[in-house]
């Protein structure tokens, strides 16, 4: 994002300062400015173009997904006035394109909170969507000589950093919470109400597929790690681990990340390290029996791979209720305090074997 | 879809003598544990809570409260390792949640 200063207004008005807002000559979806008693406002399109998709689309690979975010402040949707509604939301560019393109047709203000290019969600239980930030973006952009009234829209996500009445108190603007999902925000705003479908977190079988490539992405950074080590082993190795080898990995790797996500409510038990494990489980089972493995020769590999990828493949699965939407945090402490020791007893003694089998 | 979790492991309370029956808890809840029965706030399906903590932040008498923790499991062990509150902060390069 260019953060040299420049002016952008046109030649007819006068440029009174910077927008209150900076933004980039090359961020395309600033349509134009508006001016306020504060300052200029950038005004945005409610239309996603390519390099947005495309930006989506890299993030959800884990490709700069840390560092894709928008500036902090304030934007403009349509042509807001002084009592246009003024939804909040967070500086990550995939929530901030998520949001604008549900509002077009409204006349509506924007404030952008400075979450890091972290997500509503995330941002909230970390305390960076929060109650200080929101009371300092209003003072910063100067909301309260913007907009004459003093309600704020905030996603219902936002929640667990924000406290309502807090705000109330240190800014004088009260806190609506509206929908968990932008695409109800414009039935919102017409009906002044939420439903409890509205109100309520989904976790479907699309909402978890979206999930998985950034699981497997990382997946894949550390197994990079453990193809140099298995690598270096297979100098010192009488049978080199091979193609079948990896065939294996790779499915438990599989297994944990994506398929796992994916079957999450059909799997009949309900801690996620068990989920994981089950179906590492099967996939092992079913290449060593494919592979013939259980037979003289063999029995070391075999064995040593029931114990290692399964436990992988748990590993895996435990990690995915970091995305989930439904799992309480003392839930996952009491898993992993079951699970933790097994997988990596589970894992030592396997990989023992398979050194074993392989020197 | 039905996505249940551990049963019986929430630290999710409610004091009904706090209570002053706003309903902020049923607005903010992301998934409906709570209901306004009467003029007070009941925990309707404690199971269902997922210790998000926007409850407890935004209940106004403080009625309720609930141990909210973040954290992948990575973060969570490395927690452990490192003797920290497990935390998931990405701010540093890390590629968690």
């Amino acid at each position: 994002m260019s953060k040299e200063k420049s002016c952008c207004c046109s030649a007819d008005s006068c440029c009174a300062g910077e927008p209150i807002t900076q933004y980039g000559k090359d961020d395309r979806w600033v349509t134009g400015e508006i001016r306020t008693s504060k300052g200029n406002v950038p005004v945005i399109s409610t239309m996603l173009q390519f390099k947005d998709t495309l930006g989506a689309w890299k993030v959800r690979w884990n490709i700069g997904r840390m560092d894709y975010k928008i500036n902090p402040r304030i934007y403009a949707v349509g042509k807001p006035d002084k009592i246009s509604p003024v939804i909040v939301s967070s500086n990550y560019k995939l929530t901030f394109d998520t949001l604008r393109k549900e509002l077009s047709g409204l006349d509506c203000w924007i404030l952008i909170l400075d979450t890091k290019g972290i997500n509503v969600w995330c941002a909230a239980g970390k305390g960076t969507f929060g109650t200080d930030e929101l009371v300092r973006s209003i003072l910063k952009t100067g909301l309260s000589e913007i907009v004459s009234h003093r309600t704020l829209i905030l996603p219902q996500l936002g929640a667990p950093g924000v406290s309502a009445y807090e705000v109330t108190r240190q800014s004088g603007f009260s806190i609506i919470y509206g929908p968990v999902r932008a695409n109800d925000i414009k039935k919102f705003i017409a009906t002044g109400s939420t439903t409890h479908e509205m109100r309520t977190v989904n976790f479907t079988m699309w909402d978890r597929l979206v999930l998985t490539p950034v699981e497997l992405m990382q997946a894949a950074k550390t197994s990079l790690m453990v193809f140099g080590v298995l690598f270096l082993i297979n100098l010192f190795a009488s049978k080199p681990f091979g193609v079948d080898d990896f065939i294996v990995y790779a499915g438990a790797v599989l297994m944990g990340t994506v398929v796992t996500p994916l079957l999450l409510p059909f799997i009949p038990v309900r801690a996620f390290s068990l989920k994981g494990w089950l179906l590492g489980l099967c996939w092992t089972v079913g290449f060593v029996l494919f592979k013939g493995w259980f037979t003289y020769g063999y029995w070391l590999l075999a064995i040593g791979y029931l114990l290692v990828l399964p436990s992988l493949s748990s590993f895996l699965a435990m990690n995915f209720t970091g995305s989930s939407t439904y799992t309480s945090f003392s839930g996952v402490i009491k898993e992993m305090k079951v699970a933790v020791p097994l997988i990596a007893l589970s894992s030592v003694v396997g990989s023992v074997l398979l050194l074993v089998a392989i020197l | 879809m039905n996505n249940k979790y551990l049963k019986n492991v929430v630290t999710l309370t409610l004091s009904a003598e706090k209570c002053v029956g706003c309903g902020i808890c049923t607005d903010v809840c992301p998934h409906g544990v709570f209901c306004i029965d009467g003029k007070k706030a009941q925990v309707k399906d404690k199971n269902r809570c997922m210790e998000c903590g926007a409850c407890a932040i935004n209940c106004p008498s403080k009625a309720i409260s609930v141990d909210s923790g973040v954290g992948c499991a990575a973060a969570v062990i490395w927690g452990w390792l490192t003797g920290n509150e497990p935390s998931c902060d990405c701010s540093g390069g890390g590629e968690c949640c």
